[in-house]
């Protein structure tokens, strides 16, 4: 031993994660360590509920119906497929890639589903075989996609370029010379149309916000328990309290209409799924791996492939209940599903919301309040009546403002060193 | 610390990758406590040495002995098993997940419903960061993204020491750091060998190899040259060793081959 080492200096020194005085710390205090953040450019989702705001405010000087409760349920109907659709390309943007194909993808899933059910075809089904079935072939199309993007190595945009023109012919082909299909079977055209008895959806609320309320609580004693900084008992009750109004406020405005549509619930236990899965799982945490730095999710034991192969699956089988929801909204199909500025809308509804197009950054609810956010202009301006023409011009307009506040947000936290 | 019977040892340990002979009958051993600093020039054969330790390279001739007894390492995984861990010069973390994300990344804790364990695994990376005495980290839940260069490195250290690991292998740690960073990473190594744990340090600092090191093996064309022990020399011997030190075997022609 040759008695170089140095005396060492700071092993005393205070643990660390620890901030001097965490366990008391209050609200004022919370609020505002949040402010600098945004001040620094962690804007969360500030902009776009800013940019709500603004939509509702707008359109609602130019036609009072906006803000109704008739017009409040049609835009839930309005912006499920999109939302849908856009919550499964989170998936993709996260790995960094993209799918162009979701559109006819969701096509082709619509189209089955109603062919499935033609009441004097050979093959008819019932509603739940012939959905199974859709999104099985939604399922199957994303692995196959993921499987040639992976294991042959061709980029993601050229694989679902490829797919946006070949499932366009294949609904082309499905439908044949039938032109239009009116779907009859009830229960697929409830999605969209049926609306949950009032009673019913209260009880559903007070449901969601007891069990919302039970799992913040379980994570404020774990965290004390082990010792670790918590968030003041404040912030949690106003953020109970904040779901729990904004709850009650959607429930009694849609149940002064038709009440809330089924395809509400399908929405939100998506989303709770999917968060769960994003946030709470190691599957969604290698996700956020691989989209930040794949040879770093590599040497960590991730398998790069496998996840990437699954996140190209999930978007596809999104694309195909989308498509479902999409066909049972219309009650019918026809040679243009899926088609359109479905595609387009989706991708910028998860973008809007704050998705990066780079990979490792964004959140099922980017895709919610992006597509929010499209279906409100859609709405609004329809009401108003302007043209489809006008209607793309803002909606692109829109979609560059979100991700212009987003770059300049991002060069705010470079330089804040929080990137 | 000398005197203990080493962790890690190397006997004879030949590598060649066709005709170029990278590693010749190289002998190396680290000690429970002790810091080894391995030098030599560039295409020495130093990286291809811990990748060897580190399962990525098999060897051709020689054996591996981890606690007396011999071993096979066939891949990163059986050196991991051991509780042999490599800390690489481009760090290998997530700039977009923060210090206990990357930190559990690919051994994260799950509970009942696959649930992360959150709180568990904050809890452990915090004591994991307070026992190496890294206080420079503010918040354990920031993205690695804001960290400095020092920080980063003490956070991929503190990675690689959690897992109960015995052999912790660093690789150029202060190659792009500043001063003060520099100083960071110095006392962390110091601290990982105070606390038990074989370190084997690759540098080409001889100033900071002689702050740290117990002992230097230096290594020239793929052969051993000199084993030091940092009282006993000066850096200019050690230079010398590392750019004139004598080739006790000359293997043969292509030997001189061997560049960067």
């Amino acid at each position: 031993m040759s008695g170089t080492t140095a005396p060492v200096e700071t092993s005393d020194a205070a643990p660390v994660g620890v901030p001097a005085g965490a366990e008391g710390e209050s609200l004022s205090a919370y609020a505002r360590r949040w402010w600098a953040g945004v001040r620094a450019g962690e804007l969360g989702s500030l902009p776009i509920i800013i940019g709500l705001v603004l939509i509702a405010v707008v359109f609602q000087s130019q036609n009072d119906r906006f803000l109704t409760a008739g017009n409040f349920v049609n835009l839930i109907v309005q912006m499920a497929a999109i939302t849908v659709l856009g919550m499964g390309i989170v998936f993709v943007l996260l790995l960094g890639e993209i799918d162009l194909s979701i559109g006819f993808v969701s096509g082709v899933a619509g189209v089955t589903t109603a062919l499935l059910m033609i009441p004097d075809g050979s093959t008819q089904l019932g509603a739940g075989p012939a959905i199974a079935l859709a999104l099985a072939a939604g399922a199957g199309i994303g692995l196959l996609q993921g499987l040639i993007i992976t294991k042959v190595g061709v980029p993601s945009f050229v694989v679902t370029l490829a797919g946006l023109l070949a499932w366009n012919g294949v609904v082309l082909l499905l439908i044949g010379d039938k032109g239009t299909v009116i779907i009859q079977n009830a229960f697929v055209i409830g999605f969209a149309n049926d609306f949950l008895p009032d009673a019913t959806a209260w009880i559903v609320l007070v449901a969601g916000i007891a069990l919302y309320a039970g799992l913040q609580l379980n994570g404020f004693r774990s965290r004390r328990a082990a010792g670790l900084p918590a968030e003041p008992m404040s912030l949690i009750a106003l953020r109970i309290a904040g779901l729990a109004a904004a709850g009650i406020i959607v429930v009694a405005v849609a149940n002064q209409d038709r009440g809330i549509p089924y395809v509400f619930l399908v929405i939100t236990a998506l989303y709770i799924l999917w968060t769960y899965v994003l946030n709470r799982t190691r599957f969604g945490r290698h996700i956020y791996a691989v989209g930040g730095n794949a040879e770093a999710a590599r040497r960590a034991g991730i398998n790069v492939d496998n996840v990437r192969i699954a996140c190209f699956a999930i978007c596809s089988l999104m694309a195909a209940l989308g498509g479902i929801i999409l066909a049972s909204r219309l009650r019918s199909i026809d040679t243009n599903s899926g088609g359109g500025d479905l595609l387009l809308n989706s991708i910028a509804a998860a973008v809007i919301g704050g998705t990066s197009l780079f990979g490792g950054r964004g959140h099922i609810k980017s895709a919610v309040l992006g597509a929010l956010v499209i279906a409100s202009i859609t709405n609004g301006l329809g009401l108003l009546g302007l043209s489809a023409g006008t209607r793309f011009v803002i909606t692109g307009l829109v979609l560059l403002a979100a991700v212009s506040v987003d770059s300049l947000t991002r060069r705010g936290r470079a330089s804040a060193g929080r990137a | 610390m000398s005197n203990k019977d080493p962790i890690l040892e190397l006997r004879g340990v030949s590598k060649s990758f066709g005709a170029v002979q990278a590693l010749y009958q190289v002998d190396f051993h680290v000690a429970p406590g002790q810091v080894m600093a391995l030098v030599g020039d560039n295409g020495a054969g130093k990286s291809t040495l811990i990748k060897c330790i580190a399962g990525i390279h098999p060897i051709d001739e020689g054996e591996i002995l981890f606690d007396g007894e011999p071993v096979s390492i066939h891949g990163p995984k059986d050196a991991g098993k051991l509780g042999v861990e490599v800390v690489y010069q481009d760090l290998a973390l997530c700039d977009n997940l923060d210090v206990v994300q990357n930190m559990f990344l690919g051994r994260e804790e799950t509970s009942s419903l696959r649930a992360l364990e959150e709180t568990t695994m904050e809890k452990r990376a915090s004591d994991t960061l307070a026992s190496l005495s890294v206080t420079t980290i503010r918040s354990v839940r920031q993205t690695v993204a804001g960290l400095s260069g020092g920080q980063r490195q003490s956070v991929a250290v503190a990675k690689a020491v959690m897992w109960n690991s015995k052999v912790v292998i660093l690789d150029e740690p202060t190659a792009a750091l500043g001063v003060a960073q520099t100083r960071q990473v110095l006392d962390l190594v110091k601290r990982l060998g105070d606390q038990g744990l074989a370190v084997v340090l690759i540098s080409h600092n001889l100033h900071d190899i002689f702050e740290v090191a117990h002992t230097i093996t230096v290594l020239r064309l793929g052969q051993n040259v000199a084993e030091f022990k940092t009282g006993d020399v000066t850096q200019t011997q050690v230079v010398e060793a590392i750019t004139a030190g004598a080739l006790s075997k000359v293997p043969g022609h292509v030997q001189a081959e061997v560049t960067a």
